[in-house]
Parts: structure tokens; C-alpha cells; sequence
């Protein structure tokens, strides 16, 4: 159970022997019918500096595929199991339930209790309880919004992970890292040249990134832990689109020391250089699939630029893409079945598509016009991409069927070029 | 980290100085390509005897002050017009041996920033054939891409765009 894994030093342990009640929740398709759901203030949190019962609301409605129902008003405000009655519940409409309390104990930690009830059934889902620092109070929201996502949708939640992308503001560019959701965000690099290219490594712990601040673009690997950062490549001309491999013991890179813009792979410490691609054109924006046999990636070797895949030995190459003149930048999915990318449909219209390998089927996804960089949720449920509105950088998120649509981000300047994390292993 | 910052500054200061050379370039190129082509012959001499005061690269009467091929949506290859000038310069080189140009390659600002780097590169690499192609070796020709990431023009529409599309010859020094 992913879950568990996420739970990075915050003591847990099971409350009572969990029911195990069979889900009474039908789910048809991603915001074809959304859950409704209420999620009632936990006891104790209006004493802390930040709540959680806000924060676990926000991410199940941003995944438009839960329908937040009001609690307010229901008298006594259940806190425990004995606490409900579900026919306040059921009259509201909401089909499930999230009681529990956060209070602080003598050591100072403070201890999150937490239950899913099914408000049909009337039965227990789920509870957990936790004892954390402070610190960790929203943490531990996106951690509870994620134990209701999966146990409801049956889908992994990825409300703990976090998200890379650029800042331009003038001149000044700054990489950024944030939660999922668009707080906390850390520079991770300030500079006064261009930032491109983001890329997780699979442990979440080190970022790749193309950097110009040395009057080109070199490839460098720095950690998130330590900020200590290492030059992965600066061969001869340009050095660009870093891509790890699904064990991070390498990454795909594309170098022109050789001629045009070709994709090689290089062991992590920035050794072994390799070259995959022999073509007389372009060929960049590599992606691994999943499971580390095959890469994706953008060459106009036919005329125009369109997504090709090759053997991860560089064998093999074969065109996916056959509408229109312009098709860039694919990430393969995480369950390796399809394949996002960025369709120019007219001369300035840019727009996220999604296409399955197998049928060769392809669907756009947005309604934005100038879309780039679509990068998946871990659970490969959303998108989340750049896009402009109103003449600014903005960061958006479309679900991978195209029925939700969320703006992500308002924050000043430019945002571009993002890149949603891995889920956290620990 | 201070050796960083300090390395990131003097990259800065250094791209300050060599912006300034590029924001001082007559944006004629492609306006006055007539008079370009007309000076051609007579400007492209090897200029041994070049006077001490005069500069030919900066001169705004000799072709080689100017710099910049201009590119069609989605091309890479140098028009007919740039011809002349991408000649006077590689003749300028073949008689400066020790003289050394970069080539920078620019896109404007849609679609993919990494396609656009290889883009960028490729604009760069068809004015360093040309050169090659009129003599000059790879070891006084370096390229290199900006891609849409160093706008000479900042609006969000053709008039920038077409600004963009762009190689600039910088000498070494300037």
C-alpha cells in the first residue's frame, strides 16, 4: 500500500479493526460522477496555525472527481464514530464522510486522528492516526486527502507529491519547486540566464536542468537535499533536454557535439557518454517508458517534427504521430500505454493531445492555445502543463480523459516549464 | 555556492557586454538588404590594409557590420539575400585567421523550448556550412542556440516573431 510508504517519520498506527466495507461509491469515469464527500472540521484545529480539514478539501475538489458538501450547520459537529448520525449526512447528499481531531499533546507534537466513514452504508472505511511536529500539518492534510482518494477512486492519490517548474520575472529566472498543490514553494536555482528543461529524478531527490548562465545551454544534476549541484553535461555545442531513466542510473540527453541535435544517454555521474540516435535532423525531448526498455522522443528527420520511438539501444525507430505538421515534446505515460505531446493545430494554437500506443488513437486534450511541456501525475490521472492567459506564463492541469480542467497557478511573472514529481518512496 | 554566484555574475556581466553589441546593430538587415548586396563586391576584399581608425566590422557602410540572417516559420536555410553578407564575412575570417566568430541561433517563442534549442542550432550550423562552404575552417566558427530563450523582440506577435527567427555573427571580443 502506497500509503504507507508516504508516511515519512509520522508515527501511525490503525485505530480500530477496519470494516472493509465494500465501496457503495460508483465511480464512471473521471468527473463523469463526482464522490460527494464532506469533510467535517477536525476538533482542535482551529487552534493551529493552519488547518487541515481546508487543505484535504481543496485537493479532492482540484481532482474534480469528488463534490465537496458543505458540513456546516450539523449540530453536534461529529469529531468520532459515536459522534455521527448519518442521516444528517445522507439528507445532505454526501455519500462519504471524513471525521476526526488533531490535538496537541504533552510532548508538544500533536496527534491527527482520522476517519472515512461511507455515509450510505454506514460503516467505517478507514481511520488512521498520526503524531507529527507542527510543521508537518499540511504534509499530513495531503497525506489524509490521499488515504480518501485512493480508498475511494481506487486510484493511487498524488495530493504529497510536488511539482518543478520556472519563474521568469524580467530577466531573473528562478527554478522553483512546490507541493502539488502550489504551496511552499523553494528556489531551488535563482539565476540571470535562462532555466529550461526540469526533470525529477525517479526518488524524487535530485533535479536535472538546462542552464545558460555559462553563455549556452549545459546540463546540470543538483540535489534537492543538499543543494550541491554537479555539471551532467557541456560538450561542444549545445547540451539539453534531460531525461532519467526509470532506475536513475542514467538519464537520455541531447548533445549537437557531434553535428545536429541527437539523443545519447549518460551514466548519472555525468561518465559513459553514449549516442542512440543517428539521424540528419533533429532529434530531441527524449522520455523512457516505464519500464526502461523504450524512449519516446520529437525528430523532424521525415520533414517536420513528430514523436518517434526507438529501443532503448537506440534501435528500431518508428513515427507514432501522422496529424498535422508539428507535433513535439511526448512523456510516455506511468502505466506506459499512451503517450501526451503538444499538437500545433494552427499556426499559433498549441494544445496538449494524449494518444494510446496501442490504437494509435490520439485526443486533444485542452482548450488553451498555447500549451507546452505536458508532464503526468504519477497516477497518470492529470496533466499538468504551461500554457498563457491574458499574456502571462501560467501553469495548468487537465485530467488524462480531458473532462477536468484546472488553472494551477497565479503567482507572479512567468511560469513555465513544469514537471510533476515522482511519488515519494520512503 | 559563492564560486556560483560569483561565476554567475561574471557570465552576466559578460552577457551584458556582448547584448550590447547586438542592441547596437542597425535592425536593417532585412530592410536594407539592396544596398547590402551592392557594397558586396567592392566591401568583401580581403582587408589587409585596413585603416587603423576604421573598424569594417562596425563601419555602418561596410556589409560586415551587419550580422543577422533572418528565417521563414519553421526553416533553417539562408535565404538567397543573406548570401552576400554571410560571404563578406567568411571572407573577412579567411584572411583574419586569427579572427573567430560565434553563431547564434534564435527562434521566436512558440512550441517546445527544447525543439526550438535544435532549431535554434540548426539556423546556427546552415550559416557555419555556408562559411565552410567559402573556406573557412570549423576552428574560427563555433554555434551556438539560444532557442526562444534570448528575444531580441519581446511582443507576442508576427512583428516579434520574425525579429527572432534569427542567427547573429559575433566576433570574438565584441
Amino acid at each position: 500500500m502506497i500509503f504507507r510508504k508516504l508516511l515519512v517519520g509520522a508515527a501511525w498506527l490503525l485505530l480500530a479493526p477496519l470494516a472493509h466495507a465494500a465501496l457503495t461509491i460508483e465511480i464512471v469515469g473521471s468527473g463523469a460522477n463526482q464522490i460527494p464527500i464532506s469533510v467535517v472540521p477536525f476538533a482542535g484545529e482551529n487552534a493551529l496555525p493552519q488547518g487541515i480539514t481546508a487543505v484535504i478539501a481543496a485537493d479532492l475538489q482540484r481532482s474534480g472527481l469528488f463534490k465537496i458538501v458543505d458540513p456546516a450547520g450539523v449540530r453536534p459537529e461529529p469529531h468520532e464514530l459515536a459522534e455521527v448520525n448519518y442521516p444528517d449526512w445522507r439528507t445532505r447528499g454526501a455519500d462519504a464522510l471524513a471525521v476526526g481531531s488533531a490535538l496537541p499533546r504533552s510532548d508538544g507534537k500533536l496527534e491527527v486522528r482520522f476517519r472515512l466513514l461511507d455515509a450510505v452504508k454506514q460503516a467505517q472505511l478507514d481511520a488512521y492516526s498520526y503524531v507529527i511536529d507542527r510543521a508537518q500539518t499540511r504534509a499530513t492534510a495531503h497525506k489524509i486527502a490521499d488515504l480518501i482518494y485512493e480508498k475511494l477512486t481506487g486510484d493511487v492519490g498524488v495530493f504529497s507529491t510536488r511539482i518543478a517548474y520556472i519563474v521568469k520575472s524580467r530577466s531573473h529566472y528562478e527554478l522553483q519547486v512546490a507541493d502539488a498543490d502550489g504551496y511552499g514553494a523553494q528556489t531551488v536555482l535563482a539565476s540571470k540566464e535562462p532555466i529550461i528543461s526540469p526533470s525529477w529524478s525517479p526518488n524524487g531527490a535530485k533535479l536535472a536542468y538546462v542552464s545558460f548562465e555559462r553563455k549556452k545551454p549545459i546540463i546540470y544534476v543538483q540535489s534537492l537535499v543538499s543543494s550541491q549541484r554537479q555539471v551532467l553535461a557541456q560538450f561542444k555545442g549545445n547540451n539539453s533536454a534531460p531525461a532519467w531513466s526509470p532506475d536513475g542510473k542514467q538519464l537520455a540527453i541531447v548533445l549537437t557535439k557531434d553535428g545536429s541535435s541527437q539523443i545519447y544517454l549518460i551514466n548519472a555521474d555525468g561518465s559513459g557518454v553514449k549516442r542512440l540516435s543517428y539521424s540528419s535532423g533533429i532529434d530531441t525531448e527524449p522520455s523512457f517508458s516505464p519500464d526502461g526498455a523504450a524512449i519516446i522522443f520529437t525528430s523532424d528527420r521525415g520533414g517536420s517534427p513528430q514523436i518517434y520511438r526507438m529501443s532503448v539501444s537506440g534501435s528500431g525507430a518508428q513515427r507514432l504521430t501522422f496529424e498535422g505538421n508539428y507535433n513535439v515534446s511526448p512523456r510516455f505515460s506511468p502505466d506506459g500505454k499512451s503517450f501526451t505531446f503538444i499538437q500545433r493545430v494552427s499556426g499559433s494554437s498549441f494544445h496538449v493531445a494524449l494518444q494510446d500506443l496501442a490504437s494509435g488513437q490520439m485526443q486533444v486534450l485542452t482548450d488553451t492555445r498555447m500549451d507546452e511541456a505536458p508532464s503526468f501525475a504519477p497516477n497518470g490521472k492529470m496533466l499538468l502543463y504551461a500554457t498563457e492567459i491574458g499574456g502571462r506564463g501560467v501553469l495548468a492541469a487537465v485530467s488524462s480523459d480531458g473532462r477536468v480542467k484546472q488553472r494551477l497557478s497565479t503567482q507572479a511573472g512567468d511560469v513555465r516549464e513544469p514537471e510533476w514529481g515522482p511519488l515519494l518512496k520512503n | 555556492m559563492k564560486k556560483v554566484l560569483l561565476s554567475t555574475l561574471l557570465v552576466s556581466l559578460l552577457a551584458a557586454c556582448a547584448g550590447q553589441d547586438v542592441k547596437d546593430q542597425p535592425q536593417a538587415a532585412v530592410e536594407d538588404r539592396a544596398a547590402a548586396q551592392t557594397q558586396a563586391g567592392a566591401d568583401a576584399k580581403p582587408t589587409g590594409q585596413q585603416s587603423v581608425t576604421a573598424n569594417p566590422l562596425k563601419d555602418p557602410s561596410n556589409i560586415l557590420s551587419k550580422r543577422s540572417v533572418y528565417y521563414d516559420l519553421d526553416k533553417s536555410d539562408v535565404k538567397a539575400e543573406y548570401k552576400p553578407m554571410v560571404e563578406a564575412h567568411s571572407k573577412y575570417l579567411t584572411s583574419h585567421k586569427d579572427a573567430k566568430v560565434a553563431v547564434q541561433g534564435n527562434t521566436d517563442e512558440r512550441g517546445s523550448h527544447e525543439y526550438n534549442i535544435a532549431l535554434g542550432n540548426r539556423r546556427a550550423d546552415s550559416v557555419k556550412n555556408m562559411m565552410n562552404v567559402y573556406g573557412v575552417p570549423n576552428s574560427q566558427i563555433e554555434t551556438v542556440s539560444f532557442g526562444e530563450e534570448k528575444p531580441r523582440a519581446t511582443c507576442h506577435d508576427e512583428s516579434c516573431w520574425k525579429e527572432n527567427r534569427r542567427s547573429d555573427i559575433v566576433y570574438q571580443g565584441e
